[in-house]
């Protein structure tokens, strides 16, 4: 068995290398569309937060409305510590001392160039995460207890008390308040010197991070603890019977969750280059939550393939709905600001009513089908 | 009995409207009617926060497209396309706008209507090396360290101070309550700034912020009467503007109101109508300016309103003519100065010729400061919300 | 002392009075088919556009039972599209459709009416200011908790007293043996969606005369604040969710006016986790044994 992992584990890892090479060649020619390659940027984004929001409903079954929370503490968590902090005292104008002082990857790419640069960003997402899951199990101790609906209204109002929170004048010398916080290490800062030619990294990045931490969460869920996650969710009091402790499970999966949310908030603010807390409202979990459930509740490929659909879908596909557009003189009606979103609600409604499990229902894209296991159970039979 | 679609079947379905809408989308920005093209894009939200802010500009952008389609490069005319794009006034969704009008190949961007939009896009248009002019955007961060953006309009600090001379000179006030809201970069901004100010000019003030979504603001009016305000400043959106007004007037709040350039809007007018409000706002233009560029400009654009229904719904319902509308047409108009001067449609060629620009506006004459691209600008109109329309009270600079 | 806590008082309990009709939605659907009806604060704030259009064209006489009827239809149209079909579907599979429901009216109202403040109409008498108390107000504001109290009392004898009203409590205690005893449960969801949008008709009524300004967002925090009051006074309970709505208003508005006022959503909120850590089914809801 323990070849079969192995094999597995190969295999992934050579798919997910190919993918960031073809991405490589994607950003580095020219003739590429560059909406291409921004809706694959903030897709691999997405198709974090989706896969984390997946874990913790659609694989342990808690309903919870709180994502954008998290992604905001993330956010901000990293924006902080990657200011530069030459510039900190203009950003932060209206606070006086505002700012911490120093930027971790300014600090390691000091004595360690490039390869600093990449620990130090590496670092502070980490960081991200922590922060994000530190306020998850502070949140979780009260609200993990209460049953679906009201568990999914006390994260939201959790998400709201945070936004509220974060904005706060008082606070302001550490997150700015209500001004934006722009100018840290971004996508863009990354390149890969390889003698006279610089490569461009900026989508080659977020996949990168973002495969690996899809990988763990996919360690986890095949492990023992997934399968725990998997009993509660199908029955709580039959997983309790059977010896699994809900309350330390739940809040595993709980912290978990918002660790990845924490992150992808994080490379959010990279993509965006800029941090405003008023986009983190609850809409953006709504946002994820459809991608989720278009995907397949309990499908981790049908999570990341659906963030795909719906961020080329509502943002580049359909814009030409936004337009007035004249065929030969003739204005065609209703077709103006505004359509494309009512055209993408209507796609969704009928999505979610007439295709109910969503893409891939609760099924991987290469899972192993039972045939082929008894298949190679024959093969061992045989072989002995 | 409801038939249920196989997922194979689906997925085949969905990978095929995929891609006939990619081909769709991608193949955009034809219709050429021979001839050499040069692209404007136009940077705006149409949705959201701002989309009412942004489709008033947008229509400022369109009109001098209609009096100025053309622009003559190197003795070659050429036609000036519209991209336009909206960003939603959502940081996260600013950025692949941007990317979208990078990718249709403009040479200039015209906008954003907010200030955070515009932040945010800003290193999208600096790593294509395509200068973006701001028409109404007063945050300082926009321009401040981004050599690609340009403002035509004034700024906060300035704005901020203005209001605060304002309310000193006009009104005599010692004691002023400034309501934003919370999370706002812009009301905050410009709220900081008129604290600052009124401070400095020997007042007191009270100043406090509502969450977002907030329609119930007679707590916040008492607190003003409370606190014995001789002033109200109030630079939030439209939305709230009308809130307070008509909650004001039901309290029986007898101070003047005043704010920034948002409350320049018809949605103010119809909030004050009917009650005895005193409502103030700073701009960057004045309808009733009898100075000849500004008087052409606000019957040409009338008339071109009134000509289609759909133009008048995006500008409120009423030919009112907004100042964010004047200043979308003076930054076309500085593009196209800029674009000639050029004698290009190349970003970096267009993006030097805009320092040199010196061109009269109808918001006024329009030159950039070197350093940091903003339009200087020294005086502001400050104008009265009355029985449905914007009077002008008097123009306000700031002293020293 | 009493008349600076006046006005910020007489504003809780108006406000609090329309939280608890639009609570009033919530929680009779939520008590039958144990469905948050995200999109039941759009349906509100369609009321406000409807209303606004209506009497741009129509007499006042004509446009308020007309959108009262249209409110109404609009309630029963939403159920009958978005909730019926999924009535055997997975709990979160009917929240989800309750979402896209909201994502879509709201999207279709940007799209109508281009996102600028709308000023609703004055209806004569409700708007008319009075003096309360030394304390200048709109009528409407001394009214709203007088009728909330009529239109309660009504439901609830219609509930325990009438035919429907019994069959609403008997799917509401259990289901499926409801339908298996006779009732026509699609006639009975039909009829609750249909008070539900009747109350959130008049609480718009109630709401945009007092706070004017109607745009297509603003029924969304008013709605999850009605949530809150439901769920705050037990979900289920019609009593509950008026004295929840009551307490939100109030608290809300007493702590406006006591300074903190960037946290007065963010504690409207606190105060659902408090409640709900104490007391996890809500203030006034009977205590349910699980069966194993």
């Amino acid at each position: 068995m323990k070849q079969e992992k192995k094999r597995i584990y190969l295999r992934a890892a050579l798919a997910l290398a190919a993918i960031l090479a073809v991405l490589l060649a994607l950003d580095n020619l020219s003739f590429v569309p560059s909406m291409l390659l921004t809706v694959l940027r903030k897709g691999a984004i997405y198709a974090l937060v989706a896969v984390s929001m997946n874990l913790l409903n659609g694989f342990t079954g808690l309903f919870s409305l709180g994502q954008a929370g998290f992604m905001l503490l993330g956010a901000y968590t990293y924006a902080i510590l990657t200011i530069p902090a030459a510039a900190q005292k203009s950003i932060y104008q209206r606070y006086a001392n505002g700012g911490i002082g120093f930027s971790i990857p300014e600090l390691l790419s000091k004595p360690l160039g490039g390869l600093g640069l990449l620990l130090g960003v590496v670092f502070c997402l980490a960081l991200a995460g922590f922060i994000a899951a530190l306020f998850a199990f502070l949140i979780g101790l009260p609200v993990l207890k209460l049953k679906s609906d009201y568990l999914a209204i006390a994260t939201l109002g959790f998400a709201e008390i945070i936004r509220a929170a974060v904005v706060y004048e008082g606070f302001g010398p550490l997150t700015n308040g209500s001004n934006l916080l722009y100018g840290f290490t971004s996508f863009s800062s990354f390149s890969l010197h390889l003698g006279s030619v610089t490569l461009r990294l900026e989508t080659v990045m977020p996949f990168l991070f973002s495969g690996i931490c899809i990988g763990i969460i996919l360690l986890l869920i095949h492990s023992t603890y997934g399968r725990a996650f998997k009993a509660i969710r199908d029955d709580e009091i039959a997983a309790e019977a059977m010896g699994i402790n809900l309350a330390s499970h739940k809040r595993m999966s709980f912290i978990i969750s918002s660790f990845f949310a924490g992150i992808s908030g994080a490379m959010l603010a990279m993509y965006q280059a800029s941090v405003q807390a008023t986009t983190f409202k609850s809409s953006m979990t709504y946002e994820i939550l459809l991608i989720v459930v278009i995907g397949g509740i309990g499908s981790v490929s049908g999570s990341v393939i659906a963030s795909f659909l719906f961020i080329a879908s509502s943002e580049w596909l359909l814009r030409f709905l936004d337009n007035e557009t004249y065929i030969g003189g003739f204005r065609l009606p209703l077709l103006r600001s505004g359509f494309r979103m009512v055209v993408f609600s209507i796609i969704i409604m009928i999505v979610v009513l007439f295709f109910r499990k969503g893409i891939m229902g609760d099924r991987e894209l290469f899972q192993k089908k039972p045939a082929s296991a008894a298949r190679t159970a024959k093969k061992e039979v045989r072989s002995k | 009995m409801k038939a249920f679609i196989s997922r194979r079947d689906f997925l085949k379905a969905s990978g095929a409207a995929a891609a006939a809408a990619a081909l769709a989308g991608c193949s955009s920005g034809s219709g050429s009617t021979g001839g050499k093209t040069v692209k404007i894009g136009v940077f705006e939200p149409a949705s959201g926060d701002n989309g009412a802010g942004g489709k008033q500009e947008v229509l400022g952008i369109e009109y001098a497209n209609s009096v100025a389609p053309t622009v003559d490069i190197g003795g070659e005319s050429y036609t000036v396309e519209l991209v336009e794009v909206d960003n939603q006034s959502s940081t996260d969704k600013a950025v692949t706008a941007a990317q979208e009008l990078v990718s249709k190949k403009v040479s200039v961007v015209l906008g954003s209507y907010g200030s955070g939009v515009s932040i945010a896009a800003a290193p999208t248009f600096q790593s294509a090396s395509i200068p973006a002019i701001g028409c109404s955007c007063t945050n300082p961060a926009v321009t401040e360290a981004n050599p690609y953006y340009f403002r035509v309009c004034f700024l906060d600090p300035f704005q901020g101070s203005v209001m605060a001379n304002f309310a000193k000179d006009e009104f005599g006030a010692a004691n002023a309550y400034v309501l934003s809201m919370l999370g706002e970069d812009y009301g905050s901004g410009l709220a900081t700034y008129f604290v600052d100010a009124f401070k400095e000019l020997g007042g007191t003030v009270t100043s406090e912020q509502f969450p977002e979504g907030t329609s119930d603001f007679s707590a916040y009016i008492q607190n003003a009467i409370n606190a014995g305000a001789d002033v109200i400043f109030a630079p939030c959106a439209t939305t709230y503007a009308a809130q307070i007004i008509t909650q004001a007037a039901s309290a029986g709040f007898d101070k003047p109101i005043t704010a920034g350039d948002t409350w320049e809007s018809s949605v103010i007018l119809d909030a004050q109508k009917g009650t005895s409000v005193q409502v103030y706002c700073s701009t960057f233009f004045d309808e009733n300016d009898d100075s000849g560029a500004a008087k052409e400009f606000v019957a040409g654009f009338k008339e071109w309103l009134n000509a289609d229904s759909q133009k008048l719904t995006n500008n409120g319902g009423n030919d009112i003519v907004a100042a964010v509308s004047a200043l979308g047409y003076d930054a076309y108009m500085t593009a196209l100065e800029a674009i000639a001067a050029a004698g290009s449609t190349d970003g970096t060629a267009i993006k030097d010729a805009l320092f040199k620009v010196d061109y009269d506006g109808v918001t006024g004459s329009i030159t950039f400061d070197q350093t940091t691209g903003d339009a200087n600008k020294d005086m502001a109109y400050i104008k009265k919300a009355s029985d449905g329309a914007f009077s002008f009270v008097k123009t306000q600079s700031v002293e020293g | 002392m009493a008349a600076k806590f006046l006005p910020y008082l007489l504003a809780g309990i108006s406000v609090g009075g329309q939280y608890a009709l639009i609570a009033i939605g919530y929680t009779m659907v939520y008590g039958i088919l144990r469905l948050i009806n995200f999109a039941h604060g759009d349906i509100f704030t369609v009321a406000g556009f409807m209303m606004v259009y209506a009497t741009a064209s129509l007499p006042l006489a004509v446009s308020i039972p007309l959108v009262v009827i249209a409110t109404v239809l609009l309630g029963m149209g939403v159920e009958k599209i978005a909730y019926k079909p999924l009535r055997t579907a997975p709990r979160m599979s009917v929240m989800i459709s309750a979402i896209g429901m909201s994502y879509l009216l709201q999207n279709l109202m940007w799209y109508a009416t281009g996102g600028l403040a709308k000023q609703y109409p004055a209806l004569p008498w409700i708007s008319d200011t009075v003096t309360v108390l030394g304390c200048q107000t709109k009528r409407v504001t001394v009214i709203t908790p007088f009728l909330v109290v009529v239109l309660v009392v009504i439901l609830v004898t219609l509930i325990q007293k009438t035919r429907m009203g019994m069959a609403m409590r008997a799917a509401s205690r259990d289901f499926e043996t409801a339908q298996l005893m006779g009732i026509r449960i699609n006639n009975v969801i039909s009829f609750t969606f249909a008070v539900g949008s009747f109350l959130a008709a008049i609480g718009s009524m109630m709401y945009f005369s007092n706070y004017t300004a109607v745009t297509p967002t603003v029924g969304a925090m008013p709605g999850l604040k009605a949530f809150v009051a439901a769920v705050f006074g037990g979900i289920g309970s019609i009593p509950g969710a008026v004295i929840g709505g009551f307490l939100i208003g109030i608290c809300e508005s007493l702590i406006k006016g006591a300074g903190a006022t960037t946290f007065s959503d963010a504690f409207t909120f606190a105060l659902l986790i408090v409640v709900l850590a104490v007391k996890p089914t809500g203030l006034f809801s009977e205590n349910l044994t699980e069966k194993v």
